[in-house]
This record gives structure tokens, sequence and C-alpha cells, in this order.
């Protein structure tokens, strides 16, 4: 633990020194809250509630898909990297560290939709479902980490940001984060419980409302994340024996 | 005790052969120096070592065990070929960091100290000199109290001085019963170091023997001149014939010379050089060869 801490620091350290980082994470759900919900739903007290968790579910996405995508690559092409795997301590606490720092900047990439959603909209929740919300972001970070270590440990840095995009649009659209329960078009309703974003998302509308989830969007979740972590174990292994050949 | 062995050990990546049956022992407190060309094979020999990649053939050991378990590496220090700090980090931060790793960390203001780092603590490594980054990469193998430290070439890219500080640095850790097993282009720093020195080619062990016995096989001269015919000489290690420019390969050039004269050479334009690392690396190569194998190219 006291490794996984170490790791954890020395990110958020880096984070911390180029701000840019945090601040692009944080930047599209703000401003798709202000663009689509503040105008859209913003006084339906039901509809905010949704659409904001919805939002936040979007921004768990965008920053686990990109930090773990594209960091995890950019890592890999240092020499820094290969120098921590000759020190006495194996890879679970980096990868530890990786996930508390991870969690960190998610939680905090969410902090503008929350302000939005509380002063600019009628969006309300209980404390208990505010409390099961940050419960909820924990949980629904786990699938698109998989994803986007699978994608970071797969492919060299260049290849990584193409993909987490590729990855990422159809995903939050198809999913329905970005329309109401029940009020997307058929054929995204038709593939939306088949997708990971789906299941996420109707974890938070069921944190903060009273939703009661699909067991088909929750069975593929589980589906989702089984698979995705078979992918990331497997890119990760792969990685260690190639990576410098 | 043997604290890093390689037995056999052979590594491939696709077609290339990088390590063909490399046998090596480093017992504790011994100096090793690994000397050979680029692509000798030398890195590869480190990073399995260090538990980097897997051989895939023959086996390595560190201290006892196979180097991929974390155990192994408790009392070992690395500093790679390419350094690559991470820039934005202070200095006094990454030696916190990799300290955090080890259960006695050297403390920051001590290890920065010993190698004269100690006024740039604050510095983001990004904004550091070539010299000094690599004075830092050096520094952090020594944080965790090693009894072994593996060093790829250590002080490529630095002056003259700031060498001969870490050479210091080098010695006073095995003179405080520290082993030492590193690589270097540069058959001086070797000397400077190694007590014992490896000579890697080609993915093999060509030699292993004390510096004196190295620097006889390696500290030849090379005695060219142009002449129509030779006598039989003693003391050649190699002929060359460049058309009419005849090249000699000695361990003594001042008989050689004096061979010449006293045999009546009608010799012209002599020249005596030193041979270059290289060349004397060409020389056990070829030596190690198949007579028909023909003139070996450089790596």
């Amino acid at each position: 633990m006291q490794y996984a801490l170490a790791h954890a620091r020395y990110q958020l350290l880096e984070l911390v020194r180029t701000p840019v980082a945090v601040f692009g994470s944080a930047f599209f759900p703000a401003v798709a809250m202000l663009f689509f919900v503040v105008p859209a739903v913003g006084d339906n007290p039901v509809g905010a509630t949704y659409a904001t968790a919805a939002m936040v579910t979007f921004a768990v996405l965008s920053a686990n898909v990109f930090q773990y995508g594209v960091g995890v690559a950019e890592d890999r092409a240092q020499p820094w990297d290969p120098y921590l795997r000759t020190l006495p301590v194996g890879p679970a606490p980096r990868f530890a560290g990786r996930v508390l720092a991870g969690l960190t900047l998610t939680y905090l990439s969410l902090l503008p939709v929350v302000l939005i959603a509380a002063l600019l909209t009628e969006a309300r929740t209980t404390a208990a479902g505010f409390a099961l919300a940050a419960v909820a972001v924990a949980l629904v970070s786990v699938p698109f980490t998989l994803m986007g270590l699978a994608i970071g440990y797969a492919l060299p840095s260049k290849a990584a940001i193409v993909v987490a995009q590729l990855v990422f649009f159809p995903l939050a659209v198809g999913g329905g984060l970005l329309t109401a329960p029940g009020q997307a078009p058929a054929f995204i309703e038709a593939i939306a419980p088949f997708l990971p974003t789906r299941g996420a998302v109707e974890l938070m509308w069921t944190a903060v409302g009273d939703f009661r989830p699909e067991p088909l969007s929750m069975v593929m979740l589980g589906v989702w994340i089984v698979g995705l972590a078979a992918l990331a174990g497997w890119a990760y292994r792969r990685d260690e024996g190639r990576r410098f050949s | 005790m043997i604290l890093a062995r390689a037995e056999q050990a052979t590594r491939r990546y696709g077609d290339v052969l990088a390590l063909d049956r490399v046998d090596l022992n480093v017992p504790a407190g011994e100096l090793v120096g690994l000397l050979g060309p680029n692509g000798a094979g030398k890195s590869t020999l480190l990073n399995l070592l260090v538990g980097l990649r897997r051989p895939t053939g023959g086996r390595v050991l560190l201290f006892g065990g196979d180097p991929r378990d974390p155990a192994c590496r408790r009392w070992v220090g690395v500093t790679p070929q390419e350094t690559g700090l991470p820039g934005s980090l202070r200095v006094g931060e990454v030696v916190d960091f990799v300290g955090a790793h080890f259960p006695d960390p050297v403390p920051r203001a001590e290890l920065l100290d010993r190698f004269g780092l100690a006024d740039l603590a604050r510095r983001q490594t990004g904004g550091l000199s070539g010299g000094q980054r690599r004075r830092l990469a050096v520094a952090l193998a020594f944080v965790g109290r090693p009894r072994l430290v593996l060093l790829d070439e250590p002080t490529t890219g630095l002056d003259v001085e700031a060498r001969h500080a870490l050479w210091d640095a080098i010695r006073a850790f095995h003179a405080d019963g520290g082993t030492v097993l590193l690589t270097s282009h540069y058959l001086e720093e070797i000397e400077a170091l190694a007590q014992r020195v490896v000579v890697i080619g080609q993915g093999r062990v060509l030699a292993d023997d004390s510096v004196a016995a190295i620097r006889a096989v390696v500290g030849l001269r090379r005695v060219s001149l142009t002449a129509d015919d030779l006598p039989t000489l003693p003391n050649l290690v190699r002929v060359e014939r460049d058309r009419e420019r005849i090249h000699l390969l000695t361990a003594d050039a001042d008989q050689l010379v004096r061979d010449l004269v006293t045999a009546g050479v009608a010799f012209r334009d002599l020249e005596v050089r030193p041979t270059s690392l290289e060349e004397a690396f060409l020389t056990i190569t070829a030596e190690s060869r198949p007579a028909d194998a023909g003139v070996p190219t450089t790596a």
C-alpha cells in the first residue's frame, strides 16, 4: 500500500505540473452541461438530475479512456518505465497507484459538472443519493479504466490517441449518455443495453433517482468488465514480453 | 557468493541472436567491466540480469533467484543506458520516489551530496543538462543501499571532470564492499575502475580476464609501411595488406621496428599508431571465428 501511495503521489505530481491535463478532462462534460443540459432540461428537476448523472458518466468515460489510454501508451515509450521495473517492487503497486491517481483525477473532473448542475439547474438529489452516486462513480470507472489500460498497453501513443477518440464518442452516444432515459432514437435504445456506457449510466440514474436498472444492461456491463479485464491483462503481458524488441 | 550469474544465457529478438550462450559470474566484492562495441549484447545481458527480459535459452540468477522476482532485486541498483527521467518532477522528488521502493533508502540530501547534485534538489529534471541528468540517473542506483549495482554506460555524455567524480563515487562504493558490474565503450574507463574485464562481441563472451591481460590483447599497435616483400617476423598478431600498404598489428611496436631494420627490409612511409578499441575488438572477434569467415564487419 505504501508503494501504491508513492506511485499515486508521483502520478498526481506529474499531473499537477501540467494542469492542462486536468483541465482537458473536465472541459468537455462541463461544456456539454452548459450547451445541452442547462438550456434543454435545466428547469425540470427530474430531467436535469438524470441529465447531470449522464454527464457525470460521460466525464468518467472520457477521463478514464483518455488518461489511461494515452497516459499508459506515452509512459511505455519512455525509458523511465522499464527503469521502474528494475526496482524491487512488482507491478501491482504501480498499477494501484495509477488507478488511485486516475480516480482522483476523475473526481476532480466531475466538480464542474456537479457545480453547474447545482447552481444553474433544478437537478436535485438527496444526501444519500449523492453519496451513492460518488460510490457509483468508482464502480463505473472500472470498465472504462480497463478499456483505457487495454488501449494504452496494446498500442503506441499516436495510435492510442486515435483509438481512444474513435471508441469514446460512439460509446457515449450509443449508450444514451446524451439523451434522457427512454428518450433516445429507437436504434440507440436498441443497441444501448449492449454497450458498457448504458449499464454505467443506469447505475448512476439508480443512485440519484428512482430508476430501476434493466437486467440486460447490468448483465452486459458485467460481460464488458470481464472481457475488458481479459483484454487489458493480455495487452499488459504481451507488452512485457516485446516492449524492447 | 555469486551475486549475479548467467548460465548459457541466450536471447533472440526474432531472427537476431543478441546473446549466444553467455556464461558470467559476478562474485560479491568484485568490480567487473563489460567491454564491447555497440550492438555486442552488453545491454541485453544487463536487462536479463535485472529481469527486464527473459532469456530465450539458459538462465540468469540474481542473488540466487529469478531476477523477475522483485525480492531478488532488493539489493540491486540499476542505471539504464537511457535516462528518461520524468521531466516535470524535481530532482529531490525523483530521489524520494525511487527511494520509497526500498526499506532503508539513503536520505535525499546525503545522496545528492555524494553525487554533487545538492544544489539541484529543487530543479525539475527536464531543466537539467545532459550531464546532470546522467549523474542523477547514476545516483539513483545507489539510493537503496545496494550490494550490487549494474551501470550501463554510466559516464556517457559526461565531461572529464564529471566522469572522474563519478568514478570516485563508484570506487568508494566498491571500497565499502559493494559489487559493481558496469558496461563501457571506453577501455580507459574499464581500466580506471575494474579489476576484471569481460569482453563481449556479437553476443558471445570473447574474453574474461584481468584488466592487465585484456590490455595486453587490446593494447596493440598498428605499424603500417609500404614494402614489396616481408620476411617472417615474430610477435605479429595480425597482418593486413591493402595494395602495397602493409599493416602489422603487434603488442610491441618498438621491437617490430628494430626487427624490420635488422632484417634489412626496404620499407618506406613507416607509421606507428595505437589501435582503436574497435580494432582490438575486431582482432579478438576475428580470432574467435572460424578462419574462413573472412573479415568481420562491425555492428
